[in-house]
């Protein structure tokens, strides 16, 4: 009796974390469900997907959204992207950043380095607004983190683009998405098939866009995703093995007293 | 404590322990004698000294790299998880080391619940412990609002604003905490520096709980008073130390589940995005431990009374030894307690729930029942059981399952009641 009254307990409040989630994540749909590489205990990133994702961050995203707690480095790091240090190098020279003070006291250009961070498309909140009709396109680092849903929210507002239903009145510039919160979103479909045209030859539909730019979110939002992984199977593995031998050592232990633990 | 006087075997060990007993000290920790029937539930002692630790540990490497300013604290917290060396490590173990802290501290006030451990001679343990639980809520709000997300700020905004009703000086109040007129820097600023110090604090209260419970020793499973040292008692080492070593693995296991396959689940997505004060989340959601008081506090509809209802929700458990009328310690001889018992876990079980769901319709009816609920278990329900409930006979010792014990110690020792039973 008692225990069955533990579990049911035990029950509720599991499924009132999970339905707590659940209500966080999805209003009237629910979330498209993918099968990401990453996810599970052994997930990694698909380096391929990854780059793909970059170009299409940088081709689609890029003229909006920013992803400023990024540097030009990151994309040279194992576990992420994974380009070789000369193309993280010639990525970064791309762009243009302010320096300075020089010697004479004047700010100059430079072309950027690896140590830079991500240039911004904006130079500040305000002028993102006023070029987007009134609405932040939010900066893209920790996006997959901060969404309920996660990867697969960011996901499923890619692909939820679609006719109003009968009777929604819609403003101009916005837009309908199934999966958007109310259902109404500032940012018309950004992408279309073949938008980007991938040097590995991989078709690009949007489908296929959509999977690979929110793999390189999922990794700008968890640069160390891999290396936690990793680390987390070593200490389980760690731990239980340190488990069973205090087992048995508790066991031999208290075999001196006829107590049972 | 321990019957016999300890001297240290060398030279040096005397010189030193005439002049300060360090090694005293060390011998009784060893040989305190511990009931030998402890089940896993009194395991969790040791597991919060090892939460408050590394909670200790986590906290002063994060302290080197965070910055406390509303323009950087956000930045400073990725800096964290992108380029400090295993900073997404540490950040991790910290913000779910407080959700693991907080669930042991949950089974261990339940357990003392269960076992009737903050009875006569053990209230002092028990107000010292309450405080601590106190201050670790409010460590934790403190630290959930350092990183600067929208949750901080809100969940900020929300709880400071609770001082605003008290009468005539709550404004004041409000303002002096902010130091200015809304959540903005100088807040960030002083909750960083009280956040820092208030674990010294439970550190302090910490060694006079375990001070204060070393005076008349261990509760157990049955509740009944026992000899020391003697037959029912074990020493603390090696039994009980390898016993909670063990119990602690098992309780790592989950928190490295946690740290490296789930690290954000216990957390809100909100708080990614970084503090804006003139955009207000849908949902204003505290952390899941802080849930039952936040679905007391929204279940009353007047503000003041609301704030006084969430605070009497802590303050009747600190006067809990004497609002349980009941001799009985232990819930085992207890029958009628026993169902309460469970009827309380569900009760705030269901607190929590509401706690995280808005507080209208359906929730805000069912919160308001478990909030009646939750308050009639201890001003009513405990109070008259004791008097009227019929316990089951106690026994004699724990090595001597035999009827006849008694929660008095020295009747326990007479033996007349026992041979009456026979």
């Amino acid at each position: 009796m008692r225990n069955s009254l533990k579990l049911t307990f035990f029950f509720i409040l599991v499924s009132s974390l999970f339905f707590s989630k659940v209500n966080a994540a999805g209003e009237q749909h629910d979330l498209l469900e993918v099968d990401w590489s990453f996810k599970s205990f052994f997930g990694k990133f698909d380096r391929a997907s990854l780059q793909r994702g970059y170009q299409v961050y940088t081709e689609v995203c890029a003229s909006c959204h920013s992803l400023k707690h990024l540097s030009y480095r990151n994309l040279a790091e194992k576990g992420g992207p994974e380009f070789t240090e000369l193309e993280a190098k010639a990525i970064a020279s791309n762009f243009e950043v302010t320096d300075g003070p020089n010697s004479d006291g004047e700010m100059y250009e430079r072309p950027a380095k690896l140590s830079d961070k991500f240039v911004m498309p904006y130079a500040n909140v305000q002028e993102a607004i006023a070029a987007n009709g009134g609405a932040y396109p939010p900066d893209m680092s920790v996006l997959v983190k901060a969404r309920g849903g996660g990867a697969n929210y960011i996901y499923s507002v890619l692909m939820g683009y679609d006719e109003p239903p009968a009777g929604m009145e819609l403003d101009d510039g916005v837009y309908y998405n199934k999966y958007m919160y109310g259902n109404k979103i500032k940012m018309a479909s950004p992408l279309d098939d073949d938008i980007v045209e991938y040097s590995d030859g991989t078709k690009a539909t949007v489908d296929q866009m959509a999977k690979d730019v929110t793999t390189f979110l999922q990794w700008t939002a968890e640069p160390h995703l891999e290396a936690r992984h990793k680390l987390g199977f070593r200490v389980i593995i760690y731990l239980s093995v340190l488990t069973v031998l205090v087992y048995f050592s508790m066991k031999k232990i208290w075999s001196r007293i006829e107590t049972k633990v | 404590m321990s019957d016999h006087e300890y001297t240290p075997k060398s030279k040096v060990g005397k010189w030193f322990n005439d002049r300060l007993p360090l090694l005293t000290l060390a011998n009784h920790l060893t040989d305190y004698p511990t009931p030998k029937n402890l089940n896993y539930w009194w395991t969790f002692g040791g597991i919060l000294t090892f939460c408050l630790i590394t909670q200790i540990i986590t906290g002063i490497v994060l302290g080197m790299h965070y910055v406390a300013h509303a323009d950087l604290a956000f930045q400073s917290v990725e800096h964290i998880m992108r380029d400090v060396n295993y900073g997404w490590l540490i950040r991790y173990v910290h913000a779910n080391g407080a959700s693991m802290f907080f669930l042991a501290v949950y089974i261990h006030i339940f357990r003392s619940l269960y076992y009737g451990s903050y009875k006569s001679p053990r209230e002092v343990i028990w107000i010292i412990g309450m405080l601590i639980y106190f201050l670790m809520m409010a460590t934790a709000f403190m630290g959930y609002v350092l990183p600067w997300g929208q949750m901080s700020f809100w969940g900020a905004t929300v709880i400071t604003n609770l001082f605003s009703a008290i009468p005539l000086v709550g404004e004041s109040i409000t303002n002096w905490l902010w130091g200015g007129y809304s959540v903005d820097n100088p807040t960030l600023t002083r909750f960083f520096s009280l956040h820092y110090l208030f674990p010294f604090l439970i550190l302090g209260l910490v060694v006079l709980h375990i001070w204060a419970l070393h005076v008349p020793g261990n509760n157990n499973p049955i509740g009944i008073d026992i000899k020391k040292p003697s037959k029912d008692t074990v020493p603390f080492h090696p039994y009980i130390v390898i016993k909670d070593a063990f119990a602690l693995l098992i309780f790592l296991l989950i928190f490295a589940f946690f740290v490296f396959f789930s690290p954000n689940i216990l957390g809100h997505a909100d708080n990614y995005i970084e503090a804006n004060p003139l955009v207000t989340p849908a949902h204003i959601v505290p952390e899941w431990y802080l849930l039952p008081f936040y679905a007391i506090l929204r279940s009353v509809p007047d503000k003041l009374l609301g704030v006084i209802a969430m605070f009497a929700a802590i303050f009747v458990l600190v006067i809990l030894p004497w609002l349980d009328t009941s001799k009985v310690r232990s819930t085992v001889f207890r029958p009628i307690y026993k169902q309460f018992y469970w009827f309380l876990v569900a009760d705030v079980l269901i607190l929590g729930y509401v706690g995280a769901m808005p507080a209208e319709g359906i929730y805000l009816l069912i919160a308001r029942v478990a909030t009646a609920y939750y308050f009639a278990h201890f001003l009513l329900i405990l109070p008259f059981l004791g008097f009227k409930e019929k316990t089951t006979p106690l026994p004699l010792s724990i090595t001597e399952p035999i009827l006849g014990g008694s929660p008095d110690m020295a009747m326990a020792r007479d033996n007349s009641n026992y041979k009456k039973n026979l």
